[in-house]
């Protein structure tokens, strides 16, 4: 898509705020509908918007594959780490209520972390579903 | 009243899409149609309140999956191989399942009632209860990421699993690493 000048400034404009817009989905999950899933596909969206139009070996040199598949990785241990965390803290194995002093910080805490790493998992491996599935040059 | 209206108008026309794609020729045609018909199903989410499906539903049906499509698409051909006339014996399985499945629905309770089975069990607990115990003001995150963090672990797995298994069946685990790509293609 070499020539496709509109594309390009369009979407240089537009994966920041693509980006933006899943964070803001990631941490605001707790609020409005959204959660570690939805952000997850959104951020992987702007990485795939960028493939599409600079090139999946452009991609490539901004995203490393690997770093990709160690953090879908990654995200699933931080979610079962809670877990761990949780019963070594004396409660049962994702009780978050005994991760903080307070049990209602407790979820809090416990959420946050786990959506986060639903997220990584899902970014990471519709990443890693785009480098398979794109055509190589 | 309208809601009811917006309803049937946007199955009506999921039911279209899905025709149009069952007797398309090209493929092309038929990945386009199936992203409208994720947009469109996304719609029929936020008229019954689903927001969060209907955020999942565009943001996968009508976004990575159209692309993971196209992607394939770029890999083998454009154009469905022609018919070879009507299969009898499937068509008589699909009319026998189709039936089965209306009849299936006579017994499905009212659309939206109060004493649905779905909204006496636990919704009250969950509805009350959460905000006392995690107080998130999203429900659904509370129910999803807290009682049922097992469910959502579980997901999670999958989901990498899955990744997984495209690697090893797509082979190119070895090679984007260090982008020898072309080599093997």
């Amino acid at each position: 898509m070499e020539h496709h000048q509109v594309l390009r400034i369009v979407s240089r404009f537009l994966i920041p705020l693509i980006m933006l817009f899943a964070l803001y989905v990631q941490f605001h999950g707790d609020y409005g509908p959204g959660g570690g899933f939805q952000a997850g596909v959104i951020f992987a969206v702007g990485f795939i918007l960028y493939g599409l139009i600079y090139g999946v070996e452009r991609l490539r040199q901004v995203v490393n594959p690997s770093l990709m598949r160690s953090l879908s990785a990654l995200g699933v241990l931080m979610y079962a780490g809670v877990g761990v965390a949780s019963m070594l803290s004396g409660g049962e194995f994702l009780n978050y209520s005994v991760l903080a002093e307070d049990p209602v910080a407790g979820q809090h805490i416990g959420i946050l972390i786990i959506e986060f790493g639903v997220g990584l998992t899902v970014a990471s491996t519709m990443t890693i579903l785009f480098y398979a599935f794109a055509k190589p040059y | 009243m309208i809601i009811y209206f917006t309803d049937i108008a946007l199955s009506l026309m999921l039911i279209l899409t899905a025709m149009v794609i069952a007797v398309q020729r090209n493929l092309l045609g038929a990945v386009m149609l199936s992203g409208i018909y994720s947009l469109l199903c996304a719609s029929l989410f936020v008229c019954l309140d689903a927001v969060d499906v209907a955020f999942t539903e565009a943001a996968v049906g009508g976004g990575v999956a159209t692309i993971l499509f196209l992607g394939t698409l770029a890999q083998t051909d454009y154009e469905k191989k022609s018919r070879v006339g009507i299969s009898w014996s499937g068509l008589f399985l699909v009319i026998i399942c189709g039936s089965l499945l209306v009849y299936g629905l006579s017994d499905i309770p009212g659309f939206g009632l109060a004493d649905n089975p779905v909204q006496t069990y636990l919704a009250d607990v969950y509805l009350v209860q959460s905000q006392k115990d995690i107080a998130v003001p999203n429900l659904v995150t509370a129910v999803l990421a807290s009682y049922r963090g097992y469910d959502t672990l579980g997901e999670t797995t999958v989901i990498f699993t899955a990744g997984i298994a495209v690697l090893i069946l797509l082979g190119r685990g070895k090679a984007d690493s260090d982008t020898v790509e072309s080599k093997e293609s």
